[in-house]
């Protein structure tokens, strides 16, 4: 009898001590492979960190679907707003000619763009559906310039891994990691169904990322930077909404 | 945990029957992590659903364009013209979190059960129906049964009839992936690389409606379930299934 506990009491300790290990090898490498999201800790990180990483296993390059000029829904959604500030108002006031979106952090030349400037890059349109996290969405031609083209002016130095951005709305701000900063539909958009993008849509500038949740793409941005950790910003979840208990990858 | 281990003593006694559980324990673990889960997600579920509860049908749906249906339920958004004069509170962060981490239990929990049940036998031994009790005469012996508020048999207690296993399979089998299915096909991420996940459902509003149609079908399912194991027997039932044995096993200890 207690030879067999004995036996038993080794076998389980070993089981345990090879799924520790098993375990811990599994978060090195989650962590050295960038599978692991700025807002894995606390009781929902592990669906976060599940989320994320397999997500992006699977979905690093593919495309968000692209639908045809007649499926472009008859009226954009403006969604609900806190009031516009008074530096937003003379903004639009003066015709958005003095908006202005900085880069700066982990790059080589830190910069500074007009609505002039960026409309004089090669745009890009795409036709995709905006999805809101409460159950709701549209589909809507957006014209930008890819995120990717405005990178490659600045510079991204190797070592960065994210890239937060902010709007003008002090409360609202995210970050992406470079797999989503690079992809070739993430725009910063300044057109929507063929018009200039209406404020109620985050015109003047908005950025665009089609494979996720509306609330990344952030309405009204002024400023980005490039980094290579999420720690200093915030409280350190990595954007504002884990702060509000939202989910920062937000690919679901 | 060792079911052997506890009989030496009584040894002849009524050895088939109490030698075997009721309910494997993989099956009875499986069963309450479900149960767990499947409140977490039938909760949260609810709680998103407050935030719009409007359906659609087809790719795009919002307040601006027509809905296929909607819940005549007070909304936690003040977006959503509920005609109700007020507006709940946002509980869509914590609900999106847990539905998903509930989610990912589930379908692990549901990987784990899927492979010992085809291992073990599980679905062919007490899932499948027999040959003979799928004859309309059988059948409509059981659904008699079932109209006159029969009590099950002893048997019963050891063995499914077979329309509790046409329920069960139907629900392991049909709704549990339908249920999954949708819920990935309102991913963003996850149809730009499985596209024909969302286009085959008929679009993302689609899926979001048939995610509510077989959420719908799954909480039918689970009451009617609990008031079955109520009619049978509720102490026993439930003993059977966290246990392992269903009935008084005194003749055996």
């Amino acid at each position: 009898m207690s030879d067999l506990s004995r036996r038993k009491l080794i076998t389980t300790g070993l089981a345990a001590a090879a799924g520790v290990t098993g375990l811990g090898v599994a978060a090195r490498l989650a962590q050295k492979y960038g599978l692991v999201p700025p807002d894995s800790g606390g009781i929902y990180g592990l669906g976060e960190t599940l989320t994320y990483a397999s997500q992006r296993l699977l979905t690093r390059h593919s495309l968000a679907r692209e639908f045809s000029r007649s499926q472009i829904s008859k009226r954009p959604v403006p969604n609900e707003m806190p009031p516009l500030s008074d530096a937003f108002k003379r903004l639009q006031a003066a015709g958005f000619a003095d908006w202005r979106l900085s880069i700066d952090g982990m790059v080589a030349h830190p910069g500074t763009f007009s609505l002039a400037q960026l409309k004089s890059y090669p745009s890009h349109n795409q036709i995709t559906q905006l999805a809101c996290e409460e159950g709701w969405s549209y589909i809507a031609e957006w014209t930008g310039v890819p995120l990717s083209h405005v990178l490659n002016l600045v510079g991204v130095q190797p070592q960065a891994k994210y890239i937060a951005y902010f709007s003008i709305d002090p409360d609202w701000w995210e970050s992406i990691d470079m797999a989503d900063a690079l992809h070739p539909q993430t725009f910063i958009a300044y057109g929507l169904n063929g018009d200039e993008l209406p404020v109620g849509n985050g015109g003047p500038l908005r950025l665009r990322l089609p494979r996720q949740l509306g609330y990344k793409s952030v309405k009204f941005i002024t400023h980005m930077t490039v980094t290579d950790s999420l720690k200093r910003f915030g409280k350190g979840l990595g954007s504002a909404a884990p702060e509000a208990g939202y989910s920062w990858y937000a690919g679901i | 945990m060792e079911d052997s281990v506890s009989i030496p003593g009584a040894a002849s006694v009524t050895l088939s029957t109490t030698v075997a559980p009721r309910h494997s324990a993989l099956v009875r673990v499986t069963h309450w992590l479900t149960t767990l889960c499947f409140i977490a997600l039938l909760v949260t579920g609810i709680e998103i659903v407050i935030s719009h509860p409007r359906f659609y049908w087809g790719e795009t749906g919002n307040v601006l364009t027509e809905p296929l249906f909607k819940l005549h339920i007070p909304s936690s958004r003040a977006l959503v013209p509920t005609g109700y004069g007020y507006v709940l509170p946002d509980q869509n962060g914590w609900s999106r979190a847990l539905h998903f981490q509930a989610a990912w239990f589930l379908v692990l929990t549901g990987l784990l059960y899927l492979i010992s049940g085809l291992l073990t036998g599980h679905f062919r031994k007490n899932l499948l129906p027999r040959k003979p009790d799928l004859s309309w005469r059988a059948l409509s012996t059981v659904i008699a049964g079932y109209l006159r508020f029969k009590r099950p048999s002893e048997a019963e207690a050891w063995s499914y009839n077979v329309l509790q296993r046409l329920a069960y399979l139907f629900v392991i089998f049909v709704l549990f992936p339908l249920v999954i299915w949708t819920g990935l096909a309102m991913s963003l991420s996850f149809v730009s690389a499985f596209p024909a996940s969302v286009t085959l459902l008929g679009g993302q509003q689609s899926a979001r409606t048939l995610h509510f149609f077989v959420s719908v079908a799954l909480v039918s399912f689970l009451l009617v379930h609990i008031i079955m194991v109520w009619f049978a027997g509720f102490r026993s039932r439930m003993r059977a299934m966290i246990t392992g044995r269903p009935a008084t096993d005194k003749e055996s200890t």
